[in-house]
Order: C-alpha cells, then structure tokens, then sequence
C-alpha cells in the first residue's frame, strides 16, 4: 500500500525504507519515521479505543505527551503495553497492535459503553455495585477487572538487562531545544562539565519542526551545527533518548536513557535502558512547552489533534493527516500550521478562529470570531460544525482538525518537590513559581517564552548566570538571529455552544460534564476534582487536559485561575518501566546470596537450602534411600545425641569488642550482667530494646581482660552492631572500647554430641586441655588445631548435648570441616542441617527468632529475673512497666498432646479445654513445634496467658483455617534432659 | 539526598540508616525519681516539627559512626552535620 498521505521533505531518510506490521497489515516507512508518523503517512487514523468509552481514537499530538496513539508495541516476552506511537523510533520489522477492545478495533464489542455515558461518569463507581453484596466478589470484580487498563502484558520475563549509572556535572541541561542547546554551548565553551539531555532521538526541540531560519540558515541546518560543536567538547556529554524524569533532592536528577529501544533486537550484553543517578551542581530546565486545545463538543474523533502537532507531522516526517484539513485557533501560533501545510501542497479548508481581530492570510479562508462545535466522522473526521459571532453555522468538510489553544511551559520538573507553578496573565498560562529545586533556573520556554529569539538568549541567559554562581569564567556568546514570531493569544478554554459531550482528558475519557457534576457535587478544589473525576491521572498526567479543565471549574466557582490554583506533578515526567528501576537487583540478585564456608560441600551432597539473613544454610544433608525430610532430620538428630554431629553455625552474627571499658560496655547492652565475667568463660545474654522488649540472645565470651567475642542471631547480626554503635558513640562516648563485626572472619562449628570431645581430642593440638576439669561447661579459649592453625574454642551447647562451637578463619572452613568428617568416622559422625538443630532446640525449650517475635519480654520468656535491677542496661526501666509485668501476661509454655499421636503446629491459637474457638477465647499461641524423634510425639513451644502458673492444665490447640483441634496438656519447656546432665558430662 | 559526612565529604542517603529525632542521645538516667515517666518520654515521645531538625543517621555502608544531622523536614536542606560522638560529649555525655 503506497504511502497516501506522504509529503515531501522532513527529516526522514527515503534511501531507507522500513517495513512495519500493525494490527497484523504491513506497512512502509523510512528510517526518521515514529510508529505514529508512518501510519500517518499510510493514511491510518484509527490507532485504539478510549478507556471508558471505547471510541475510536488517533494520533492526537506529535510527542510524549499523547494521551491517544497508545499501542501495544513488540510481541512475545519484549510486548510492552501502552506504548505511545508518537514517540516509537520506527525500525525495520517492527510489529504493533492496537489496544482496547473486545473482538476487533473496527467492531469493538465493548463500544457499547458509549451509549451508557450516562451511567458511567465521574465516580460513578462510588455510587454503584453496592447491591446484592453478594455479587461484588463474584461478579463485579472480576468484570472491572478484565475491563480495567488499556493494554496486556505478555505474562512473560522481560529477557533485557537494565543498568544504574552514576554521573556528576557541574551543569545538567534538560532539554535540548534551542534555548538547551544554547546554554549547552555557552558553559561548554567555558569549559564546564556539562550534560545536555533530550528525550527525543535528536537535539533540536521545536526547531526541527518549524519552517524558520537561525541564523541565516535553515534552523535544522543550525542545530546541526550546535550539535557538531557540542559533540566535539570533551567536556560535553550528549545524551539523546534521555528522559530527565525526576528532580531530587539536592541537585540529584534521574534521567532514564532508553539506549535500545529503537533496535529490533536489542544487542546481549548492553543494556536495554540505563536509569542514571546525576549529581549537578547546576540544572536549567529548557523543557519546552506543551500545546494545549481548545474544548469542543466531540473534540475526540480520530483526526482531530494539536495544530502544532500537525505542523510537526508535515515539517519534519513529511506526513498529513489528511489531504483536506482545518484549522482552529485562539492565537497567530494556530496560522503557521495552515501556512506549513498549504506549503506542502494540503489543501486547508479555512482557519476558524475564535478572535474577532484575527489577521488574515493570503490562500485561506479565515472566519474570524468563530468557534468549531461540533464534529462528524465514527471512525475519522469527516466534517467540523462551525458558529460564528452572529449564530450563523455552517458544515465544513475536512479529514483532519488543527487545534491551538495555546501553549503551556513545561513547569513539571520544577513541581518536583512541591512547588508550585503561577498563573501568568499575559499568555494565560502557568510559569514555574518561585519556590523551584534548588540549583535549578528555567529556560526558553519552560518559563513562558515562546519565541526563537526568546529562547536562545534565555537559554543563554541562564548559563552565564549558572557559570558565576559556579565560579567559572564565561563569556556571552554573540546570540544567532532568530524569529520572534508573534502570540497574540486571546483566552478561550471551550465553547459554550453545540451539543454533546466535549473531552477533556482523552486518555481517562474526561468530559466538560464530569467537570461539572464534579462542582454539583461539591468536589470543587483542584485536587478533589483531580480525583473525582480521574482527570490529569493516567499515564500522561494530564498534559494536554489540566489548564483547561481547572478554567473550567473556575468558571464554574466565579473565581479566577490564579485563584483556583493548579494540581503539581510528581516524577516520573513520562512513564518508566519497571525493568529500570530494577536495573540489575532483579531475581536471585534481589537481595545479595551469602554462602557458608561448607557451602561446596553441602550442594557437593544435594542439600537442600534455606535463606535466613541472605545466607544460603542447609537443612538437612540426605542419605541414599531417604525419600523424606523427617528421615533424614531425624536421623542426624538422634546421631547427635547418640554419636556426635557438626554442624556450620557460621551465619550467627560475630562483633569483636575490646578495651579498657567493654566488660562494663557488655554490662550496660545486655540486660544479665557481664562486668564479672571471669577471663575464660562464656555466658549466655539477652538484648533488649529501650521499650523493654527482647529482641535479641546470643553468648558473649571473654577470651582476655580486655577482650569479648559477642554472637547474635543471624538475622539480628547488622542490628545488634548498629544498637551498640549507637550506644558507644552516642550514649556513653567517653568508654574506652572498640566494636567490629567478625561474622564473616571466622568458619564456626558446631560439635555436638557425647562423643564430641573425643572428635576434638583429634584435632585440637594436645598441649591444650580439653578435658572436663579443664575445660567445663561454659570455658572459652584460643587453640590451636592439626599442628598450630589458630583457632578458638567455646563450650556452649545449643542442643543440649555435651557441645562445643570451634571457630577459624574462614579460608580455612571447608577444610577443617572435611578433615572433621575424615577424623570422626569411627566414631559415627556425621553432619546435622538447620531442621535437626530446630528440632534438638525445641526439644531442650531454647527460644529462637519464633519465640523472640519483637513483642516478647524477659518476663515472657521466663528469664524476667535475668534483667538486672543493680545497674542500668538498655530496657531495664520499661521492662517494669505495669503493662508488661502482668501475671496473667503471655509466658512461654510447653504443650504436649494428650493423645500422643496428634500433632501440635506451629501458629496455632490456645483455647481453654472447652472453650469455643472464637476470638474471645484466644489463650495464646503455639511459637514452635515439631516431632521429637527422641519423645516419640509432637511437642511445642507456646505463649499462654499466665502459663507459668498453669502447669499441668488441659488446653487445646486450634488452628481454624486448617481445621485441627487437638487437646495438650501444659508443661514444661525443658521437654528432654531438663536436668541438664548431658552439657556437664 | 546527600549528607556531607564530617570527615569522608559528601556521600549518598544510600550508603545511611536514618533513626530519628537526636534527642535520642539525652538518655534519661536510670536511678532519676521518676526515671519511668522519663523513659516513656523518651522513647514515645517525639516533637516531629515541619522545618529545622535534628536528626541520627548511621553510616552503616560507611565508616560505621553515627552523626547528627540538621535537616529541615520540608525543603530537606541539610545545614549542618556532625559526628553524633562530638555532640553527645558537648552535651554531658560521657562513660
């Protein structure tokens, strides 16, 4: 099919004609050419259905503010949903499909929501599918949902890579249209680190889109130039497809660079998008501004867009919208689009412009003081309804409609972080205010003026007065001879004549008449308006809606514009994908993996894994013939307490603390006392928070004087380090001690079992002994191990079994760990994983990271005495709070079931022995549970209200969602050894 | 966000963990009369104003020390930072 609507010219290569697909037809167009462009020239209007309303819709506007020409570009795992044609680079091969319908774009079966606008507007979904409550679930939602959004996705993983960058300049210069490319130029040559960043594929703004000359020559041809110049600057970094979408704090801007978007295939091993992170000391905003139209009864119909977009269409990708189209306007901008389009040879039926004054223009039509009010054309313009001043109407044919209701600075960035544009009467629209990002200024456009001339020098302005405050020298460049072509602008938002609905925000499909339900519902501050009516929400934050709806209601108030005000804009400018926020931390790369030191060794025996704080630690280590994980828990469980196991506690946090102060250090963090712990020995400690709850255990062991080794649960390691900073520096800054965090220097084993200090006894150097006398329950030491490697020793028992941890430095882990299982074969050992140790722990009644929920107290846990009341710890004072110190309070209980067979599970709720199981007679909670392969039946770890003096008692364990009820008698925790024999043999 | 580290210059809000208010540092003393009152207060209580405050950050992917940095909660104008060991001795803190 030959490109109809082709003209000549623009900045499109014809010696590269691409080959495209959308909505399964193929099409031609050239290397220049967006999606939009293309179809254009092929003559298609018809590009997808209105949200709500399901009316045909085209291409609106020429750049990334369309609300309309949203596609679904690419198929298969690359499809991205509503995509804006108007800004997709054309490339060869390309495929898209059209949004929004239900059957075919042409026979849309959900058109029918058309005919029910009546029912449909503002809010009507405040108001509706309140009735039968029943329906909501099983009707409403899932209706709403399937009707909901635009565009699909395809459900499959995105197979791109997306990368973070850090850059830093002394100026970012967003926009590069001429009042950007002048301010790049100027601090450029004065040898500034400068960024000039567009979203577009070229620099040049609007001068690659009107027909005027800088400098003598055509303005392409001086862009050109600029561009040539800047590129060649060292100092200069020139970054096209660059979207600067946010202003952050201090001087930081994000500034999404799409680096592949344009290519078929984008090339493995780049990314498809980078988001960079820019530190600027300096920014000038030279965003442009956005065309806005003028409201009109069925102003949506495909055809009808923005008369400088459709210039841009005509100068600079050789496109019409049609070979007969009009124009309507408000301001002498709207007659350069009549001017360019009967250059090139379209016939411009008339300028319709609303101001009586109008100046005329030779070759067409213009009538004056006129308003268009009405449309015809379902799937594409066909004729404009025309009023003039004295009520005179008239049909005029046309294919295509120019708008132009003015323009509106680009303020966006400057509202970034809360402040707040202002009205400016002589070209009635919103300026940057006062209150913008600091290191910010505003440029060209961006701050209301309009022409080339303007823009140049402003931008140019702005660089000189960024380069003083920077301290860098600069002079004024001799600024190029530009048009300063003239506004004329004469206010009007929409006409009050003509019938039917008149669109406001085309993408949310907002019309004048959800506007003034809004104001008859008393929704009449910009922002209730904002989100009653969805208007300015979608994924084009209203660029091409917001002004003239907010006149409209400030018609509607009796108040002026600057008095009703304005809704602000957040980042992202345009949209940004997910994919680039991720940027590599997508997947396994979330959170960093961190492996044990006998991580080989484990996947060397298929064990399966478990993350607790980013560690990968094994569960259990399988045996041939195991098919189950309880057989092989079980078994390496009884082997300990049997035999003797090892097992790889690495993961629990460390910290070194030495100096003069840090047993009273130790003394003032834990709630049990350390100041007199003798050189040697270890003792088990309790963390609180400052509110008195519990919130970390672990062991501190005094290896010397002036020398502690502290452990921590794994997941608490970077807290507990971060508390005890806190306290060192901030609450008792005079102590002479040091902290630092050994986790990952030292391999730690486990060795547990009765056969344990013999497995030692072969590795341990023997002038060191480790017998009972020796070397009791709790001793502590530095040893060394197979003929002098350093290591220590620590007698602590996790398990409750004679046990011992071994520490060396790490490099060494894997090693140690094999020569263990080499040295104590005869003697049945073998390694134990995370569910032997959960399970061996439960059954000596020892709180873990279940018990220690961020609500439990000392008190709780039944270690209230172990806070100390003789000296000042963190916590102590409101650990005694009367509503922590209740005796009818939770307290840590252990459950046995009363028929033997039953199984306690965890999370279940505590009732009274005939209590109903209803939220009044919740009792408490199971923490933990399991089965005891060394009991024989399931056991658990519970917090009962007033447990302590409820030993013995029937109660019964509930667990409503998954239906058990299972009777349990209170007992003790201490479920096996309570004694505690086995740790002193 | 940028926080001018006192003794390493400027480095990212990424590389800090905010906790909060820096009256976090006149810990109440544990013997006071009313030491409980004086707890409460100083662990529920908070003034949380919009415009200049100070504020604890930790340097957790730094050099680890904690500083005091003022802050205004509005336009997040950092004026002043300091290491939170200084402010506390200026303030009577000490062993």
């Amino acid at each position: 099919m030959t490109q109809s609507n082709r003209l000549n010219g623009g900045l499109i290569n014809r010696g590269k004609p691409l080959n495209f697909n959308f909505d399964g037809r193929t099409y031609q167009g050239y290397e220049g050419d967006t999606l939009a462009s293309a179809l254009m020239a092929n003559g298609v209007r018809f590009l997808g259905r209105s949200f709500k309303y399901h009316r045909p819709r085209g291409i609106f506007t020429a750049g990334s503010e369309e609300p309309n020409a949203l596609v679904e570009l690419r198929s298969g795992a690359r499809q991205e949903p509503n995509t804006r044609a108007t800004v997709a680079e054309l490339y060869e091969g390309l495929v898209a499909c059209s949004q929004n319908y239900k059957g075919s774009l042409r026979y849309d079966l959900l058109a029918l929501n058309d005919l029910f606008s009546d029912i449909l507007s503002a809010g009507f979904y405040y108001k509706t599918f309140m009735w039968p409550a029943a329906f909501w679930e099983k009707v409403y939602e899932p209706i709403i949902r399937s009707a909901a959004g635009l565009g699909r996705l395809s459900g499959e993983d995105d197979p791109d890579e997306y990368e973070k960058g850090f850059l830093h300049c002394d100026l970012l210069v967003i926009g590069g249209g001429p009042a950007g490319l002048m301010a790049a130029l100027t601090a450029g040559r004065a040898g500034a680190n400068v960024i000039l960043a567009d979203e577009d594929c070229r620099f040049g703004g609007r001068l690659n889109v009107e027909q005027e000359d800088v400098d003598g020559k055509p303005a392409v041809e001086w862009v050109e130039q600029a561009v040539a110049e800047l590129t060649a600057m060292d100092n200069v970094r020139l970054m096209p497809r660059s979207t600067a979408m946010g202003a952050f704090d201090h001087g930081i801007y994000g500034v999404v660079e799409r680096v592949q978007d344009h290519l078929h295939t984008p090339v493995e091993g780049k990314p498809r998008q980078t988001l960079w992170r820019v530190y600027s000391k300096r920014a000038i905003l030279c965003a442009g501004a956005t065309e806005r139209p003028i409201v009109f009864p069925d102003n949506d119909r495909p055809g009808v867009m923005l008369a400088g977009s459709m210039r841009a269409y005509a100068n600079r990708w050789a496109a019409t919208p049609a070979r007969m189209v009009a124009v309507f306007t408000n301001n002498d901008d709207g007659h350069r689009t009549a001017v360019d389009l009967m250059a090139k040879g379209v016939d411009v039926t008339a300028i319709v412009d609303a101001r009586l004054d109008a100046p005329t223009l030779t070759g067409v039509r213009l009538i004056s003081g006129a308003h268009v009010i009405g449309t015809k054309g379902r799937h594409g313009l066909s004729s404009i309804r025309v009023r003039q001043a004295d009520g005179r109407e008239e049909t005029l044919a046309c294919g295509a409609l120019g708008v132009s209701g003015g323009w509106n600075p680009n303020v966006h960035l400057t509202c970034h972080q809360g402040g707040r544009p202002v009205w400016n009467e002589s070209i009635a629209a919103f300026v940057p205010g006062q209150n913008i990002p600091v290191g910010m200024s505003v440029a060209g456009a961006a701050k209301g003026l309009f022409s080339t001339e303007d823009a140049l020098r402003s931008g140019a302005e702005e660089a000189l007065a960024a380069l003083e405050i920077l301290g860098i020298a600069a002079s004024a460049l001799k600024l190029p001879r530009a048009v300063n072509s003239a506004y004329n602008l004469q206010p009007l938002y929409h006409v009050p004549h003509g019938k039917g609905r008149a669109w406001l925000d085309l993408q949310n499909d907002v019309t004048v008449k959800d506007v003034k339900l809004a104001h008859q519902e008393n929704y009449r501050s910009v922002e209730h308006l904002k989100r009653y009516t969805t208007l300015g929400m979608g994924t084009d934050q209203g660029k091409t809606a917001n002004v003239n709806a907010l006149a409209i209601m400030a018609e509607l108030t009796g108040k002026s514009i600057p008095e009703t005000g304005t809704t602000i804009f957040r980042p992202p400018y345009t949209p940004v994908t997910l994919g680039t926020i991720g940027g590599r931390t997508v997947g396994k790369h979330f959170h960093p993996t961190r492996e044990t030191p006998t991580d080989k060794w484990a996947r060397e025996h298929n064990a399966p894994f478990d993350i607790a704080g980013d560690w990968m630690r094994a569960r259990w280590f399988p045996q041939p013939g195991e098919t189950h994980w309880r057989q092989s828990a079980d078994r390496e469980a009884c082997n300990v307490r049997k035999n003797v196991g090892i097992c790889d506690v690495t993961t629990l946090g460390k910290i070194d603390v030495q100096g003069a102060d840090a047993a009273s250090f130790l003394n003032r963090v834990y709630a049990n006392g350390f100041a007199k712990l003798a050189v040697g020995k270890v003792r088990y400690g309790i963390m609180l928070r400052e509110d008195g709850a519990c919130y970390d255990d672990g062991t501190a062991a005094r290896l010397a004087e002036e020398h502690f080794v502290i452990t921590t649960t794994t997941a608490n390691a970077g807290a507990v380090l971060r508390n005890m900073e806190f306290a060192r520096q901030c609450l008792w800054p005079d102590m002479d001690v040091q902290l630092i965090s050994t986790t990952e220097a030292w391999a730690q084993y486990a060795i547990a079992g009765p056969k344990s200090r013999e497995l030692l006894q072969r590795i341990v150097d023997s002038e060191f002994d480790i017998s009972n006398e020796a070397f009791p329950f709790m001793a502590c030491g530095s040893v060394t191990l197979c003929g002098g490697l350093r290591a220590r020793l620590f007698r602590i028992s996790f398990s409750g079994e004679l046990a011992y941890e071994l520490a060396v430095p790490t490099r060494y882990g894997d090693a140690l760990w094999r020569r263990m299982l080499e040295l104590g074969r005869g003697l049945g050992v073998a390694p134990y994983g995370l569910e032997a140790l959960d399970i061996m722990r439960i059954e000596k009644g020892h709180p873990t990271g279940r018990e220690l929920d961020g609500r439990a107290t000392a008190l709780m846990l039944g270690m209230g005495r172990m806070v100390s009341r003789k000296k000042d710890s963190i916590g102590s004072t409101l650990d005694q709070r009367e509503g922590l110190t209740d005796p009818n309070g939770l307290r840590l209980v252990g459950l046995k079931p009363v028929n033997q067979s039953e199984v306690i599970t965890a999370g279940s709720q505590l009732v009274n022995e005939t209590a109903p199981v209803q939220i009044d007679s919740e009792q408490g909670h199971v923490t933990s549970a399991c089965i005891s392969p060394h009991l024989g039946h399931s056991i658990g770890m519970a917090y009962l209200k007033g447990g302590d003096q409820r030993m013995g008692e029937i109660i019964r364990v509930v667990d409503p969602v998954r239906g058990t009820d299972v009777k349990v008698q209170v007992i003790s925790t201490h479920f096996f050894d309570p004694e505690g024999g086995r740790l002193r043999a | 966000m940028i926080i001018n580290h006192p003794l390493l210059g400027p480095r990212d809000r990424q590389e800090f963990t905010y906790l909060g208010d820096a009256c976090l540092i006149d810990r109440p003393g544990w013997q006071a009369e009313d030491a409980m009152d004086q707890f409460f207060e100083y662990v529920y209580l908070r003034d949380d104003p919009a415009g200049e405050h100070r504020e604890l950050w930790y340097h957790e992917h730094g050099d680890r020390s904690w500083l005091v940095v003022t802050r205004n909660t509005v336009t997040h104008e950092i004026t002043n930072v300091e290491l939170a060991s200084d402010v506390a001795r200026k303030q009577g803190r000490s062993k």
